[in-house]
């Protein structure tokens, strides 16, 4: 292992186990807004998991009753 | 009014089809602008039977998904028109349905992000919604809600901007955990998830 990958190692492993300095590295001089990007993704990750979890829900039987009952009617001549 | 239905069989059939494939879809979308489990289901199924009559004047090859839910839209606010206290009723009704749902096994941010949905404007909430979770682009979000573009685009980013700030000053009304406690869990959940699987 060459002793420069060893080093880099070193230094990297503990900041990933600093909550504080756990957002991507970058030599961005605005740290703020790789902070409100990353807070923004959150975000996004949380709102699509929401919406998702209702997705994944299984459908209630009437919504499957109403589209039978609408189809017999209009199988009987239409009439709604 | 009946609508005169001249679709064939086959192009009634895979409309049909197709349209059971959007319930779980069309529900999500409910749930999210009425917040109660119940009304929003009531919502869902109005919205899916009335998309059931005008089936001959959907275009075949188009987008269904945008059309019912511009229809359920439709009914949402014109249901919300006929029932002028609906807007106070928004926020206890959210609450009902976090109580309602009240699992304890699911992760405290999903709550505090309804919580914070729920405090939004309907139409940044509904905006951020069908382009953050719903998978529209912004044109189409455009169409759902009859709007510019550019409306939609601003909207968005307000919505976003305010849940930020919502969730970051704890400013909901709930359990009195700290300040920045729900967004610090947001984060971790979206690490956890993001992580490699």
């Amino acid at each position: 292992m060459s002793p420069k990958k060893d080093a880099l190692e070193r230094v990297s492993f503990p900041l990933m186990n600093d909550p504080e300095l756990s957002g991507p590295i970058s030599p961005d001089p605005e740290p703020n807004i790789d902070e409100a990007r990353l807070r923004q993704q959150a975000i996004g990750v949380k709102l699509r998991q929401m919406f998702d979890e209702i997705v994944n829900e299984p459908v209630p039987q009437d919504f499957l009753d109403i589209l039978r009952r609408a189809d017999d009617k209009s199988s009987r001549g239409g009439q709604v | 009014m009946v609508q005169r239905n001249n679709l064939d069989a086959a192009s009634e059939t895979a409309f049909k089809r197709d349209l059971v494939a959007l319930i779980p879809h069309l529900r999500a979308f409910a749930r999210t602008l009425c917040g109660d489990a119940a009304a929003a289901d009531d919502l869902a199924q109005d919205a899916i039977l009335k998309a059931w009559d005008a089936r001959s004047s959907f275009q075949m090859g188009t987008n269904m998904k945008a059309w019912t839910f511009m229809i359920l839209r439709n009914q949402f606010y014109s249901e919300k028109r006929r029932s002028w206290r609906q807007s106070q009723l928004d926020q206890e009704a959210a609450e009902r349905t976090l109580v309602a749902a009240d699992d304890p096994e699911a992760p405290v941010a999903l709550d505090e992000m309804r919580l914070a949905m729920g405090m939004l404007p309907s139409e940044q909430r509904e905006a951020l919604i069908l382009v953050g979770a719903g998978g529209f682009a912004y044109e189409e979000a455009a169409d759902i809600c009859g709007c510019a573009v550019g409306t939609v685009k601003s909207r968005v980013s307000r919505a976003r901007r305010a849940l930020h700030a919502i969730l970051e000053q704890g400013a909901y009304d709930r359990d009195g955990s700290p300040a920045g406690e729900a967004m610090r869990s947001i984060l971790s959940d979206a690490e956890r998830l993001s992580g490699p699987r």
